[in-house]
């Protein structure tokens, strides 16, 4: 089990990486990421596909270890204590620290309720007339109450892709996170969708820090308060070229090449 | 002459040809295979309706050479025989599934039982019932359900771990990540997420072992016995269906022809009974609210 200040709460949470390096078997996925992510605020990962995006955010809920052969070197901080200090059990990081994918990914033979009830339930957190205030509490947070109260009792599966994508988004804030990971979370959704949930995300960053992986950088420019540009060298493994106020790297970028990259001359 | 590039030449007639015949050869396996399914049902079912009657559902065997009594005995006894089996081969047939899936994936051990498995799968069922004999029969001095039982959970025990670890790998390991991502423990993961995911896959593979079991008659002629009288008792010798329609079809009594007939008509329906009464269940989402 983590350390007694690892089960505590801090709202907003702080993030930092230090000298991380990430492995899928012999190949190196990242180099030396050093990253502040600001509490409270929204942080975007940005560039090219392949430069270590995703895996850099698998490594922040140590999800990048469930894949065989991978492995991580470095620091990540919760709120101050390494999240990869021995001893420190992975399931109660990923209790903290909550993640919505790419593609919607709801469980599919449970219904509407059931998937936000689920982590709670499972987690122990809250049961019967609590769990279902937790659930409604839940779907509201993440905008989908209005929509889905009628259909409770349908399959998660049921609903469209971006209600899908809310969907899941309600099911990681019901096991109450400190930060929400999102990777790529709008790639698979039409431009409403989009907007609903960049909105959605501007209303949860007072309570929640938010990571969002994404390889749009108008989303970057419209969501984000801080933005991380990352970039795969000849070698192909992934560095952070800038990190910095959204504002400042879109509009005096230090780095040649992420003006390059927000100029559209390569990416 | 000038060239027509849309006129069919001689290859061309040639290769259509071809396609023709190989699909006519297709067509003709496909109604081949089907046929024989339909030819067999259809014969078990014109022979045995008309020897089935209330007797046959509520009677035990009259003595050799009399006319009437049933089968009352032996479908309860099949009942019981394929229960014992899933009680026997179900915890370690979905348990060894769950590990060669979840946890041993492409490990040495993992290889290891899925090729043993399939061996398993190969052995004739008539070697399992000697095997069932030996281990069980021997040392408890007399036949018995149980080992009846036992032989058929042996006999579906790689149907069984096969099916189980082939569902469990359809579920996509975008649904594994959710979970963990939620802060599930790993056996939460595959017992609450996983497993439920897969559910309807896992149940139709037991359903076609149990399917397959119940028909089985060679692994129980040393081990159930049969027995013409009334026992629950799993320690005592006990009548199962495909052994009284074995009995029945080599006896000299043109009723007992027809009961046997009768009584594969039952199994038939038996089992086609199971099946979609499964697929019905399986259906059913386990939504709740």
């Amino acid at each position: 089990m983590a350390g007694p200040s690892l089960q505590t709460p801090v709202r907003p949470a702080s993030l930092r990486v230090e000298g991380l390096s990430a492995w899928y078997g012999r190949r190196q996925a990242l180099r030396n990421i050093n990253l502040e992510i600001v509490p409270g605020q929204i942080t975007a990962v940005i560039g090219p596909s392949g430069c270590g995006k995703s895996t850099l955010v698998r490594c922040l809920n140590r999800l990048h270890e469930v894949v065989p052969g991978a492995r991580v070197e470095g620091r990540v901080l919760l709120n101050g204590e390494d999240i990869y200090a021995p001893g420190v059990d992975p399931v109660v990081v990923r209790r903290r620290v909550g993640m919505v994918f790419q593609r919607p990914n709801p469980f599919p033979t449970m219904s509407v309720f059931e998937n936000v009830a689920i982590g709670p339930r499972l987690n122990g957190l809250a049961r019967g007339a609590e769990l279902e205030e937790l659930v409604v509490r839940s779907l509201k947070l993440a905008a989908l109450w209005d929509e889905v109260k009628d259909k409770l009792h349908l399959p998660g599966t049921a609903l469209s892709g971006g209600q899908q994508q809310r969907l899941c988004i309600a099911r990681a804030l019901a096991v109450n996170p400190e930060v929400l990971l999102l990777d790529e979370p709008t790639t698979a959704l039409d431009p409403i969708s989009t907007l609903k949930i960049e909105d959605l995300l501007r209303q949860l960053k007072t309570e929640y820090t938010i990571v969002i992986v994404t390889h749009n950088m108008q989303q970057a420019a419209r969501v984000s308060d801080f933005t991380a540009f990352m970039l795969a060298g000849d070698d192909l493994v992934g560095e952070l070229v800038e990190f910095g106020p959204t504002r400042q790297l879109f509009t005096n970028p230090r780095d040649p090449r992420t003006e390059a990259y927000i100029t559209g001359r390569f990416g | 002459m000038t060239s027509h590039r849309y006129v069919p030449t001689g290859n061309y007639r040639r290769r259509k040809a071809t396609s023709l015949i190989a699909q006519g050869v297709m067509v003709l396996a496909a109604g081949l295979s089907v046929g024989a399914l339909f030819a067999v049902l259809g014969f078990v079912f014109v022979q045995g309706i008309s020897g089935l009657d209330l007797n046959l559902l509520t009677q035990t065997p009259k003595p050799p050479g009399e006319a009437g009594g049933g089968m009352a005995n032996a479908i309860v006894g099949t009942f019981i025989v394929v229960v014992l089996a899933c009680v026997l081969s179900l915890p370690v047939g979905v348990g060894a599934g769950i590990y060669l899936a979840e946890y041993g994936r492409t490990g040495l051990l993992a290889q290891l039982i899925r090729f043993m498995s399939d061996v398993l799968t190969g052995v004739p069922s008539v070697v399992v019932g000697l095997f069932a004999y030996t281990v069980l029969v021997l040392p408890l001095g007399h036949f018995s359900a149980l080992a009846g039982g036992f032989a058929l959970g042996v006999i579906m025990l790689p149907t069984v771990t096969r099916a189980t670890e082939e569902m469990l790998r359809q579920v996509p390991d975008s649904i594994r990540e959710a979970a963990l991502a939620l802060g599930f423990e790993q056996w939460k993961v595959t017992l609450r997420v996983v497993l439920p995911t897969a559910f309807n896959g896992v149940l139709t593979g037991i359903l076609l072992a149990v399917a397959r079991a119940a028909g089985e008659t060679a692994p129980l002629l040393f081990t159930a016995f049969g027995n013409p009288f009334w026992n629950l008792d799993p320690t005592q010798p006990m009548a199962a269906l495909p052994l009284q329609i074995f009995v029945y079809a080599i006896s000299p009594y043109d009723d007992w022809h027809r009961q046997a007939w009768a009584g594969a008509f039952l199994l038939v329906a038996l089992v086609l009974a199971v099946s979609v009464v499964a697929r019905i269940l399986g259906r059913r989402t386990p939504a709740r609210f």
